[in-house]
């Protein structure tokens, strides 16, 4: 047992410690010519260690090395009120709200879309492709404008944010379910035809238990998806608040180590609401009996 | 409101025929004019409920606007697509895939490279790389080379996972027949593990197309010259000239279809054999 999980966990390591490595290596390279610089200005000339001592410390590094970041992180989710507008908790909670409210109404919407698509043949011919091509229009363009729209009709906080991340996270759901809801094998449904079930009783006790699997599948993707519409939604509302907006004011003022805080904590969020999903199919398809 | 009402009945009517339409038998002119019909029928809708119910210019123009500021626009709407398309997202998409797939040929010859790899390639995909924007806009510059470059990241975690999984896609029984030919590492990747990979890979491209031009318009946010479909969309939102904002939206709609529809055409052609290809 353990020595299984060593070796499913040692090249995951390898890997992640080399990514750590590289990092490092890049800081120093990068942020050389203004280590550089500033000692030339100070009349000074610099020694090897000095040279990484002081790649790895500076204020507006053009790339923070990990500790700096670490920092950074402890200092603005740790230490600091989580009600203070400096505090990543805070702007992290309301990314989160919009991801997560973005995220139920596109599962929603992409799962109804889909029973109608399965039960109705001129909407999977009349819809479908028109779903398709919806995700091939860089949506994320037109963020800027909904926000702006729907604020001058006085529409205004979580709503427009969630409508992108709606946008962005019903299409995985759209296709995973129409595939799912369609996996029931011929068998199975004239089972429950000789039953004489009726087309929901078809729905309600074959299609979408059979569709289980297919729906967490997309509903991962769909929470990253929500997930980076709400980043993106945040940044045309004029940096107020949001891990998004803590980007784009890092990037107005160089705070590049603020930029990476807020990448990293949006990194971590992504992959704690993705593993929460997993956690969730694997109690649920446990309970069915569809374990894999 | 009379408008209203005739848009009302041609929705009934389009519906109608859609149905129709719908239960004759598989033909391939209706499998493309239902779409068609429906999308048609939308922007009727579209026009005929913001001209009947005189939904204000600034909040949502008509098709027939848009279709105008098009056209009498086409100069700028054309440099804008030059800048962000050609120049950031198709540069940066060529050599993010093309990066991707080399690792992903070089990752394939260790199997511990892989075991790692992949997890980390997985999570990866999964995060918001959009957010590396502002960084790689402030290393590179405000013109397009920082939208490449962008566009590189974004695309290459998703195209080197497909890459790696298409490349183990071929059967022990396959790669042991390849082994009694006695053919050496070179000749089996080229004649039984690249082609093996190819539905794979062409799944990775075109995930890819999207996410392309998703990354080249989202990183003009962060700071572009005085051109660029980014650009244009920000500023003009700002001026409240929405009839150019769908103008630009049309534009990269078309571009995104023409792009996604052109690798669709490239991996019908390379996987003519395989089974969903065929149906």
């Amino acid at each position: 047992m353990l020595k299984e999980i060593w070796a499913k966990l040692s090249p995951i390591g390898v890997v992640v410690l080399a990514i750590f490595l590289l990092w490092y290596l890049f800081a120093i390279v990068l942020n050389a010519p203004w280590a550089h610089d500033k000692a030339k200005r100070a009349g000074a000339e610099l020694s090897f260690p000095q040279l990484v001592s002081d790649t790895w410390s500076q204020d507006k590094p053009k790339l923070p090395a990990p500790h700096q970041v670490a920092q950074e992180l402890w200092k603005t989710v740790v230490m600091k009120k989580i009600t203070s507008k400096r505090s990543l908790v805070f702007h992290g909670w309301i990314t989160l709200s919009t991801t997560l409210l973005g995220f139920i109404f596109g599962t929603g919407l992409g799962i109804l879309l889909a029973i109608g698509i399965v039960h109705n043949r001129a909407m999977d011919m009349s819809v479908m492709p028109w779903v398709i091509a919806s995700q091939t229009i860089p949506i994320l363009a037109i963020a800027p404008m909904i926000i702006v729209v729907l604020n001058a009709v006085g529409v205004s906080g979580l709503i427009p944010k969630a409508t992108i991340s709606m946008y962005l996270s019903f299409f995985p759901v759209v296709v995973g379910m129409v595939k799912g809801l369609r996996s029931p094998d011929a068998m199975q449904m004239d089972l429950l035809k000789t039953y004489n079930a009726s087309r929901f009783e078809l729905l309600w006790k074959l299609r979408l238990p059979n569709s289980m699997p297919y729906l967490f599948t997309s509903l991962k993707i769909a929470m990253a998806a929500s997930l980076i519409g709400a980043i993106v939604a945040e940044l045309p509302t004029g940096a107020v608040a949001g891990l998004g907006a803590r980007l784009l004011a890092g990037s107005y003022y160089g705070q590049t180590i603020q930029i990476w805080s807020a990448l990293i904590s949006a990194a971590a969020l992504a992959a704690v609401l993705v593993s929460l999903i997993g956690l969730m199919q694997r109690l649920t398809l446990k309970r069915m009996g569809m374990a894999a | 409101m009379t408008l209203v009402i005739i848009v009302l009945l041609v929705w009934l009517a389009a519906w109608w025929l859609n149905i129709r339409l719908a239960k004759l038998p598989n033909r391939r002119w209706i499998a493309l004019l239902v779409p068609a019909i429906f999308g048609l029928t939308l922007l009727v809708i579209w026009e005929g409920v913001v001209r009947g119910l005189e939904v204000r210019a600034v909040l949502l123009p008509p098709p027939t606007a848009i279709a105008v500021a098009f056209y009498s626009k086409m100069p700028i709407l054309w440099v804008d697509f030059v800048q962000t398309f050609v120049k950031g997202a198709l540069s940066g998409y060529f050599i993010g895939c093309s990066a991707a797939f080399l690792t992903a040929v070089a990752v394939d010859r260790s199997p511990f490279l892989q075991k790692g790899l992949l997890p980390v390639g997985n999570f990866v995909a999964a995060l918001p790389i959009i957010g590396m924007a502002p960084i790689l806009v402030m290393w590179f510059g405000f013109d397009w080379h920082s939208k490449a470059a962008v566009v590189v990241v974004m695309v290459f975690f998703p195209m080197l996972v497909n890459s790696v999984q298409g490349l183990q896609s071929s059967e022990v029984m396959q790669r042991d027949l390849m082994r009694t030919y006695a053919a050496g590492y070179w000749q089996s990747l080229v004649k039984l593990r690249l082609p093996a990979a190819m539905p794979f890979i062409f799944n990775g491209l075109k995930i890819c197309t999207t996410l392309a031009l998703i990354g080249a318009i989202v990183a003009e946010f962060f700071g572009s010259p005085i051109k660029g479909m980014g650009f244009r969309i920000s500023t003009e939102v700002g001026r409240l000239a929405l009839d150019m904002v769908w103008a630009e939206i049309t534009v990269a709609a078309l571009a995104g279809s023409a792009f996604y529809g052109s690798v669709v055409l490239l991996e019908r052609a390379v996987t003519f054999w395989h089974p969903s290809q065929r149906g």
